[in-house]
């Protein structure tokens, strides 16, 4: 039954048109990480295409199956939460932190399982305690450790033809095939004491997840999105400058041992969970005060993980820890309502 | 009547108040020592002999018991049988005693237990206390089964360590660590409530047709 | 539905003590049943399990006994104390002595791990290793049980200088251990758990051939536990 056409259209304040909604939000997100993702294309070839396909299906199809249930309301369409292209975010993201040679049924089950774990079983976006991206990367984790820290050497130009020949995995297998493996530069810094050097880290040919090789391209990407004022620039430039100077810090105690500022900035998902999944403004702050406890806080959780911590990466378990401290930041840092003073409680 | 009676304190505890599924009771159990169907079955005939002996002990003295002092009693009875069940174990299979750990002596503090003495046992005859009891065990006994086969078959790819699915099956860790019984449950409570909603949905509609029918 | 028709006056302090006097005595009465009846099928389920331990990690033994370390020496006890740390030494059918079955524990990722290495002092060999209790990640730590490869690096494994964990694939050296892929954190703990024990051990073993004889087991005694 189809709504009759309106003769007179009526509006009530307020009649300035909000420019920002979600799906517009959520498309300049995708465009920022275009550069990034085409990176990833250039350096893993193939591999990289199916493995964000299969993250972003898996997304999008747990969208599909569960989202008119989560919208919760009457009458809605399946599928229509697909449209504000925040399933199709999430796959993009769960996609670039994924490593490039992993078994593609893997990468759409994280998919999945970040999309209906992360987000509509708390009621849909919006709803969300944690970024679902990174709950579903989490999940991989946790589930396929070997396969998720399997990482192929990067090679510029791999051309479109050539697979890794785990991709290809049945469904529930091993891919049982070992390929070339390589370490990424925060395992060979943890593990081996190696520095890679920086031009390799700012354009992006090492060995790493797909979407965390090229730094300049993700700071690219960052910076057009605070262009369009998507973005709240505290966090990132909290976690960054945080991450700097304990390094910095660091430095001064044993410049051997630990690794330099910039290598620290530059290393890692740092950048990509910084600029795209610290900044999701469902599990972020909302308050400014409240941005800068955030950034730091991730600053400092993905130092002492990275350090001190048994694992050589930790961006991605530091913004799940401040995502679960969001509620609570936003509590303590609410601004003074204007007019309420001292003694008015 | 008597009989059915019986019957219907038997078959409650299995599906429609079932320990875990309906009342969440013994969780610490459920999640700790499901991360196989051995495991899982182990914990349930335990649980089943200490529920049970329990159950028909203070039932059988409800009246002796003073008021007073009866949880304490109650535990006196509940630790004597999980002791008895601890050094049984111990004895006869000592593998699966060293898996299930320090849980079995925890059997004291399931809240299933003391729960169903409380609630059941100590108000109703022997028969009934005795009927009860077996269904609740039956019905938890499902439960960490479900919990364990689902847990083994995706964790390790076997059922009672019979392989499913070949050799190359990439096992889900997660779901033999801690996470995985949270996980699990929870989806297991999902379609519990889902499919409750789902029957009495259904039986509002008869009903309501049926009114309209008549 | 009848309920229990509970005696609705206040009972004296005197009736609950004897209550659960009662039951506490009761109680009592059915562990110490339950504990001597178990008591000597779980003794011998745990002698059995270590004598297994024991021969797996030393080939060629068929008897063993407890060796503590008393004054100044190794001296053979059938039951040796609760508090004493004890070595079990592995013998052949001629009673000649084959080496030695070292226990020792350790963090690991998850938990402590408890394991046994056989060692022969003669060649200065470790022989066989047995990972005894372990609660590591399944899948990942627990290889250093369930990877048969990774056993058996220590079918013949050298301690001098001491044992090293290196990549996988790239042990050569007769002290070098292959790691397990993954589970690095775990097997460089077994590793350090056997350096430590030897260690801890180095300087109260007799110099090879100076061990202990077999004491052959007393009438009633088992073959020292």
């Amino acid at each position: 039954m189809r709504e009759r056409e309106p003769k007179l259209l009526l509006f009530h304040a307020p009649l300035l048109r909000q420019a920002t909604t979600t799906p517009k939000a959520m498309r300049d997100v995708i465009y920022a990480l275009l550069p990034a993702t085409g990176a990833a294309v250039w350096f893993f070839g193939l591999g990289a295409i199916l493995v964000l396909s299969a993250s972003i299906l898996g997304a999008v199809a747990a969208e599909w199956l569960f989202g008119s249930r989560a919208a919760g309301a009457a009458g809605c369409l399946r599928g229509r939460s697909l449209l504000d292209g925040s399933g199709l975010l999430t796959g993009l993201l769960l996609g670039l932190t994924l490593p490039p040679g992993l078994p593609l049924w893997m990468a759409f089950l994280g998919g999945f399982v970040g999309i209906t774990l992360g987000k509509l079983i708390w009621g849909g976006l919006g709803q969300n305690l944690f970024n679902p991206a990174l709950l579903g990367r989490a999940f991989l984790l946790a589930t396929f450790p070997i396969a998720m820290t399997t990482w192929v050497p990067a090679a510029a130009g791999t051309g479109l033809t050539d697979l890794y020949p785990g991709s290809l995995a049945l469904p529930f297998m091993q891919s049982g095939i070992d390929g070339v493996t390589a370490a990424t530069p925060l395992g060979l810094m943890k593990f081996e004491q190696e520095a890679t050097p920086l031009a390799a880290l700012a354009f992006g040919n090492t060995g790493g997840s797909l979407g965390e090789t090229s730094g300049l391209l993700l700071l690219l990407g960052g910076l057009y999105l605070w262009l369009r004022r998507d973005l709240d620039w505290r966090i990132p430039v909290g976690i960054l400058l945080t991450v700097a100077s304990f390094s910095f810090c660091l430095g001064l105690f044993d410049a051997g041992r630990f690794p330099a500022p910039l290598f620290s900035v530059f290393s890692g998902g740092l950048l990509l969970g910084a600029i795209y999944m610290a900044t999701d403004p469902v599990t972020s702050p909302v308050t400014p005060k409240g941005a800068w406890v955030f950034g730091v806080g991730v600053g400092l959780l993905v130092m002492l993980i990275r350090v001190f911590g048994g694992l050589p990466e930790g961006v991605m378990y530091a913004i799940l820890l401040m995502n679960a401290a969001t509620p609570l930041i936003d509590r303590y840092t609410q601004p003074r309502v204007f007019g309420y003073g001292v003694g008015s409680e | 009547m008597k009989k059915n009676a019986s019957y219907e304190e038997f078959v409650k505890g299995i599906w429609r108040d079932n320990p875990v599924f309906a009342q969440v009771l013994g969780m610490c159990p459920m999640l700790a020592v499901t991360n196989s169907a051995v495991n899982a079955i182990a914990m349930g005939m335990a649980t089943m002999f200490v529920l049970v002996g329990s159950s028909f002990l203070v039932s059988t003295f409800r009246r002796v018991i003073p008021k007073q002092v009866r949880i304490s009693c109650f535990i006196i009875v509940i630790a004597t049988f999980v002791t008895i069940a601890d050094y049984t174990l111990l004895a006869l299979v000592p593998r699966v005693h060293k898996e299930l750990g320090a849980f079995i002596p925890l059997i004291v503090a399931n809240c299933l237990i003391l729960g169903r003495q409380e609630a059941f046992a100590s108000r109703y005859p022997t028969k009934l206390a005795v009927m009860d009891a077996l269904g609740m065990a039956c019905g938890f006994l499902v439960a960490l089964f479900s919990l364990g086969a689902v847990r083994e078959i995706l964790g390790d790819g076997a059922l009672f360590g019979i392989r499913l699915f070949g050799e190359s099956f990439e096992p889900w860790v997660i779901m033999i660590l801690p996470p995985g019984g949270f996980l699990t449950l929870g989806l297991i409570l999902l379609f519990f409530n889902w499919f409750t909603q789902k029957k009495n949905d259904f039986l509002a509609d008869v009903a309501g047709s049926e009114g309209r029918g008549g | 539905m009848t309920t229990g028709g509970r005696n609705q006056r206040a009972p004296g302090s005197l009736r609950l003590v004897a209550t659960l006097a009662v039951a506490g005595l009761i109680s009592g009465v059915a562990i110490i049943g339950i504990y001597e009846s178990t008591l000597p099928t779980i003794t011998a389920n745990k002698a059995r399990e270590l004598r297994a331990a024991v021969f797996e990690v030393l080939p060629g033994v068929s008897r063993m006994q407890a060796l503590v370390y008393r004054d100044g020496g190794l001296v053979a006890v059938p039951e040796p104390g609760e508090d004493e740390a004890v070595v079990y030494g592995g013998y052949d059918e001629r009673s000649a002595f084959v080496g030695y079955a070292m226990p020792g524990a350790g963090p690991g990722f998850q938990d402590t791990i408890a394991l046994l290495y056989g060692y022969r002092p003669d060649e200065r060999l470790v022989v066989g290793m047995e990972i005894l209790e372990s609660r590591e990640t399944p899948g990942l730590g627990d290889k250093i049980y369930k990877d048969a490869e990774f056993v058996a690096e220590f079918g013949a494994l050298s301690v001098e200088p001491e044992i090293v964990a290196v990549r996988k694939g790239t042990g050569t050296a007769p002290n070098e251990v292959d790691a397990i892929t993954g589970a690095t954190i775990s097997a460089n703990a077994v590793v350090r758990i056997i350096n430590e024990t030897h260690a801890a051990w180095a300087g109260r073993l007799p110099p090879p051939g100076g061990e202990p004889a077999f004491v052959e087991p007393g009438p009633e005694g088992g073959t020292g536990r």
